[in-house]
């Protein structure tokens, strides 16, 4: 189902978390809630799952405002950072926990646990303790315990946060997949650009409380709504009022019209991927990504004089 | 080498202190045989010290598991004001000494205190069980609350939350996954409520009287013993005390590391 947040306001104490916050999420879709720490994402996630309430605005999941309801009857599945995992119960009491809540006969019970453990890939870990499993392994358990319900909606607060950096890729990948077999309407709260727009089909950026822009993760990367925006969904050079993309910088061995004079400061080799740090003769400091290839051609070196030019340069008004 | 000086003087320490004493204590005991030490505990008076202890032990331990379990999750996951005087007047029974609080009990429920009124309608306070109970409650109140506390901060409130999205009733969650969480730390406030009961003195001879055979219970029994001379009786019925309390811990070790290991 889709879920519509109505001016929505939350405050602890004099701390504003959510200050008049207005999204849709469509019925279907994985959804990104993208923002530093401190604005208000994780905040708006418990909003709508009911472990927070709002001090105005409404919830909608459906066509059904649920602002009244509490989280147990609100039809939602949540994941959390530190996986949330019963500890005194093994992987598929864990599983099976919302399943027995409400009463379903045995045989049903133990068919969907099954069903679910060959879902998230622990088959063989049943009878484990959550002590005995990886983070990756605890994290789809918990998604497995909140997928056993059939929520209509699948709310994932920071899911990867605590795993290191190549289980993260991993899983990422993996969800992906699994958004496309089930088919929930999904929003994963992140403060990572890169996971939002490589595993989101729609991201609400959110700043000090407020949306600063909703869009595909290329319309943010590309048409910007301001500063903020285009500072965080990836890296950026600042020249005055104009800024451009470390991979909109032309580096030329020669002058030529528009260019001007730079230093390199430091270059960092990262495979297909080649940094160069420079500094401008007027001292402000750029950053600029090339291909391993162009760089070759360049042979650029630490100390060299180039030229920089920017082949593509946004102003907000 | 230091690790060896280490263990000589931990193990000297305890031994000096706790274990040559209460060895004494047996030792005495059956010093005169083990029919005359059987004798002393198995007098009338005795047996209802005894009788009288366990009572305390069954009104006071469930009272205060209950109780202390309560307060332990509003002060951990309840907000409310004055949270930080609630936290505070908790430790107040390990603060103060437990004659002071028999005397409190005396002043309140005593001829001309607030409530002293209770005994002239029928309920006898003071010098009965009821005083009793009430200053053993008192004095053994903190021990699951602070046992309990802490583990509750550990465990965090995900996984309740967690169990309130699966759908669990503020009940359900609770019998679940809080109690089951915290159930060890319950067990250990549980013990050490029942050895302080147990052992409980000061309050409760302010409290009750001392009257042999009816408000006496094992402590205030061997003190009575004691100071009546018969030395035997007193260290037959100390020996009984330390054995209830060596079985309670004991206990309590054994079956704990199974199910923490896990």
């Amino acid at each position: 189902m889709g879920i519509a947040v109505v001016e929505v306001t939350k405050r602890f104490g004099n701390f504003a978390a959510l200050r008049d916050v207005s999204v849709a999420i469509p019925e279907g879709s994985l959804t990104a809630l993208l923002g530093p720490s401190g604005s208000g994402k994780s905040t708006l996630l418990r909003v709508i799952a009911g472990l927070e309430e709002p001090d105005s605005g409404q919830v909608l999941i459906g066509d059904e405002d649920v602002t009244e309801r509490p989280a147990r009857t609100r039809g939602v599945g949540m994941v959390f950072q530190h996986y949330a995992a019963f500890k005194h119960m093994n992987v598929q009491d864990n599983i099976a926990f919302g399943l027995e809540i409400r009463k379903r006969p045995r045989a049903e019970i133990r068919a969907r646990v099954h069903e679910l453990l060959e879902l998230v890939q622990l088959e063989g870990l049943a009878k484990r303790y959550p002590a005995q499993l990886s983070g990756g392994q605890r994290q789809r358990m918990a998604l497995a315990r909140a997928l056993a319900v059939e929520p209509s909606v699948m709310l994932l607060d920071e899911p990867f946060g605590a795993l290191d950096a190549r289980v993260r890729k991993e899983l990422r990948a993996w969800l992906r997949r699994l958004h496309d077999e089930v088919h929930v309407t999904t929003i994963i709260v992140t403060h990572d650009q890169e996971e939002a727009m490589e595993v989101a089909g729609q991201i609400v950026v959110l700043n000090e409380g407020r949306v600063e822009q909703v869009g595909s993760p290329r319309e943010l990367y590309e048409q910007p709504a301001n500063e903020f925006v285009m500072g965080f969904v990836g890296p950026v050079n600042r020249l005055g009022d104009t800024f451009v993309r470390p991979h909109d910088v032309e580096l030329l061995l020669e002058p030529e019209p528009g260019s001007t004079e730079a230093m390199i400061e430091r270059i960092v080799h990262l495979g297909f991927e080649v940094r160069v740090e420079l500094v401008r003769d007027d001292g402000q400091h750029l950053l600029v990504q090339l291909t391993q290839e162009e760089a070759e051609q360049l042979e650029l070196e630490r100390g060299h004089i180039v030229y920089v030019r920017a082949s593509r340069e946004t102003v907000f008004s | 080498m230091s690790r060896y000086a280490l263990r000589i003087a931990t193990l000297g320490y305890l031994a000096l202190l706790l274990l040559v004493p209460v060895g004494f204590v047996f030792y005495r005991a059956f010093g005169d045989g083990f029919g005359h030490a059987w004798d002393a505990v198995t007098t009338h008076q005795a047996v209802h010290a005894l009788e009288l202890t366990l009572l305390m032990v069954a009104i006071v331990v469930p009272a205060n598991t209950v109780f202390g379990v309560i307060v332990a999750l509003a002060l951990v996951r309840g907000r409310f004001f004055g949270r930080g005087l609630v936290n505070a007047i908790v430790d107040l029974p390990l603060a103060l000494s437990p004659v002071v609080v028999g005397l409190a009990l005396f002043l309140l429920y005593g001829r001309g205190g607030w409530l002293g009124g209770l005994g002239e309608h029928g309920l006898k306070i003071l010098f009965a069980v009821p005083g009793m109970v009430l200053a053993t409650m008192f004095v053994s109140l903190p021990f699951v609350v602070r046992e309990v506390v802490p583990v509750l901060r550990e465990i965090g409130t995900e996984q309740e939350q967690a169990a309130e999205t699966l759908g669990a009733r503020p009940f359900q969650v609770f019998r679940r996954v809080t109690l089951p969480a915290i159930r060890w730390a319950i067990a250990y406030g549980v013990v050490l409520t029942t050895a302080r009961v147990i052992g409980e003195f000061g309050a409760v001879s302010v409290v009750s009287g001392k009257i042999q055979g009816k408000t006496e219970t094992l402590p205030l029994y061997v003190q009575d013993q004691f100071e009546s001379f018969d030395v035997a009786g007193a260290y037959a019925a100390s020996v009984v005390l330390a054995l209830i309390a060596i079985v309670t811990v004991v206990g309590l070790r054994v079956i704990h590391p199974k199910e923490e290991t896990r």
